[in-house]
């Protein structure tokens, strides 16, 4: 488990790339990613392309990220999921909350 | 600087044993002495040194014995004992480290590497010690999670198994006794109508957070199914507590279902939860019971969707629910159970009775044993239940209850799209007395007069679509369209309650704003039981001691008495 970000040479986007599995135990390193910047992107970018699993817990550190990112006005990205990722994501209808692609 | 240790030094040459005691002290240590192995031991068990320097060879009982009878006392802390001997051959020294000791010496000795064993004896002698300390804490804190536990799961299974879940002879259920530990909940209970509602919820987490939510949620649902709130309410206020009160990434998956003997229908709602199945016995079909919504506790009221699906079930049917455990089952392998191989299950299955034991049974066998996040449940549709009383519970002794008196409602079209005024009025109207014995006759009968009103009356709804199962999916869709579209029409309730010579006796009058109906050619329709469609009338007939319309059918009276208690 890996959690990684990166700030988009505009400062405009926040880019946070999960590798392994995303469980309770990305909890801290997932929240640090992004609490530690001062300036505030517009766009946060979820990016899933190695994230080989993902549980509850994830979902709901996806649901403190939005609501970090501003709640209902939040622009949050889910992008790369694979096949059983999306699967997980779309039992709970997260389609209805994030731009899953 | 190294602490202050207590060395015991066992050694039958009494120079050896001065020359010793006089380096060891001079290195700013404290020395016993022993002057054979006997001695040494005694002397362990009275002052309890830290480290030994323990001779090989001595009389009355030599090194090895005496090490050997030290490491028993010594028990779990490390007492390291470093054997001081004029041995060569390796096979003697491999005794030495047989016999409990940690390490040794060679005569003649050498001041300096004495020193360095000694501090590294001592850095493994403190390193043990803090790993029995730590272990010990550890200890001490499961047992007392453990006792938490106890005591929490003695409170939950309270608030949890106060429903039906163990008295409903049409559930079984399989779940872990710690299983809420790991957020699942199963809860169970009828309606005043009889109807059960069931409510199979996931927490995120584990452990006592996941557990927390779980009391809320099992109070929402209990009173409100015991008060007669359908499922779009009670779905409200449980997502509109969980929202409230839990942090913001703790939500409840959830599948709330209400399954009604009389209508013979399922209606359910799925957020988030795996899919279920509604399992037909006649034709094997199932349908999926496929999650639509966020979980609970996810969206802010306002854009809630409590939007529910209604299937058509026949005597002898089940509904399966099932958590993520189920299908995450992992066997030795890694590999996980999977929804084919419970599909294959249900393929394979010959007697419906069978059904859940081979679920049961291959799941078991998958892993070799369930876990303890495995929550699977089965309801049955059973003939023949009757009404339950109201589980409410009354602390009034009835003796001010109103027995003259009369109210009239209109619910106009925007009242009738989101509001059930069921719960409301029954409420008032168990405030008589005499009327609670009856409370189940009396919501099933207002509840189906109220939705024929607002179905048939004001919706203009066939009920004749509800023939077949593609018509019955048709209807519901109608009904949700034509109730969102509507901006006209009424259901007008008039209550009239009035004592008599033995007791009391309620007049309920419902009128509706559409066509009405060719009443007695309803009337004349023979009786079929297995007909999906209009077995409300017949119901009516049956509960309530007098039934008549007027009005062309767009008004309907019915009367309940009472007889008063001595």
């Amino acid at each position: 488990m890996s959690v990684e970000s990166e700030v988009s040479l505009d400062g405009k986007q926040l880019t946070i790339a999960i590798k392994g599995r995303f469980d309770f135990g990305s909890h801290q390193p997932f929240r640090d990613s992004y609490e530690r910047f001062y300036k505030v992107p517009d766009v946060y970018v979820v990016d899933l392309k190695e994230a080989t699993y993902l549980d509850s817990s994830a979902l709901g550190m996806l649901l403190l990220l939005r609501d970090h990112a501003g709640g209902d006005n939040a622009d949050v990205r889910v992008i790369n999921s694979n096949s059983d990722v999306r699967k997980i994501l779309a039992i709970s209808n997260f389609e209805k909350l994030f731009d899953i692609t | 600087m190294p602490e202050t240790l207590t060395v015991l030094i066992a050694e039958d040459s009494a120079t050896d044993l001065l020359l010793l005691s006089t380096i060891v002290r001079r290195q700013g240590h404290h020395v016993l002495t022993a002057s054979n192995g006997a001695e040494a031991v005694q002397v362990f068990a009275r002052d309890r040194p830290q480290l030994v320097l323990m001779d090989a060879l001595m009389p009355v009982m030599d090194g090895f014995e005496a090490a050997r009878q030290i490491k028993q006392l010594a028990g779990e802390a490390l007492v390291p004992i470093i054997f001081l001997t004029s041995l060569r051959e390796s096979e003697a020294l491999a005794r030495c480290l047989d016999a409990g000791g940690d390490d040794f010496l060679a005569k003649p000795y050498n001041q300096v590497i004495l020193a360095a064993k000694i501090n590294a004896m001592d850095r493994l002698r403190r390193l043990q010690a803090t790993v029995l300390e730590q272990r010990d804490l550890i200890a001490r804190h499961h047992d007392y999670l453990l006792h938490e536990q106890r005591v929490a799961k003695a409170v939950f299974d309270k608030v949890a198994h106060s429903g039906c879940i163990n008295a409903a002879p049409n559930i079984r259920y399989l779940q872990s006794p710690y299983a809420l530990f790991n957020g699942d909940l199963l809860l169970a209970a009828y309606t005043p109508s009889g109807d059960m509602h069931v409510l199979l919820g996931d927490f995120t987490g584990h452990g006592l957070p996941a557990a927390v939510g779980a009391m809320p949620l099992a109070e929402v649902f209990y009173g409100m199914t015991a008060k007669g709130y359908g499922l779009a309410q009670t779905l409200r206020e449980m997502n509109a507590k969980l929202k409230r009160i839990l942090p913001v990434d703790m939500f409840c998956c959830a599948t709330l279902l209400c399954l009604s003997v009389q209508r013979r229908v399922v209606e359910v709602w799925n957020g988030g939860m795996p899919d279920g199945y509604v399992h037909e016995v006649a034709t094997g079909r199932r349908t999926p019971l496929v999650s639509r919504h966020l979980p609970l506790g996810v969206l802010a009221p306002e854009v809630f969707d409590d939007g529910t699906e209604v299937w058509p079930m026949a005597l002898g049917d089940r509904v399966f629910l099932l958590s993520d455990g189920v299908i995450d089952t992992a066997d030795a392998s890694e590999q996980l159970f999977g929804v084919e191989r419970l599909l294959e299950v249900f393929a394979a299955n010959r007697e419906p009775e069978r059904l859940f034991e081979e679920i049961e049974q291959v799941l078991a066998g998958f892993r070799g044993q369930v876990r303890d996040d495995v929550s699977l449940v089965e309801i049955s549709l059973l003939p023949g239940q009757v009404l339950h009383s109201s589980t409410m519970q009354y602390t009034d002794s009835g003796q001010s209850c109103p027995l003259d008196w009369s109210v009239s409602f209109e619910f106009r079209a925007e009242t009738l799209k989101r509001y059930n005024p069921l719960p409301y009025l029954l409420q008032l109207l168990l405030e008589i007395h005499g009327l609670r014995g009856q409370s189940g006759a009396l919501y099933s009968v207002m509840a189906e007069l109220y939705s024929n009103a607002l179905e048939h009356g004001v919706l203009g709804l066939d009920s004749q679509l509800k023939r077949d199962v593609q018509g019955f999916a048709r209807y519901y869709r109608l009904r949700s369209e034509r109730l969102d579209q509507l901006n006209s029409g009424y259901v007008r309730i008039h209550v009239d309650v009035l004592p008599t010579e033995v007791g009391g006796r309620l007049s309920l009058r419902i009128e509706d704003s559409g066509p009405g109906f060719d009443v007695e050619a309803m009337l004349a329709r023979p009786l079929d039981i297995d007909r999906l469609s209009g077995r409300g009338l017949n119901l009516v007939r049956q509960l309530s001691s007098d039934v008549r319309w007027t009005d062309g059918g767009r008004s309907v009276c019915v009367e309940f008495c009472w007889v008063a208690l001595a």
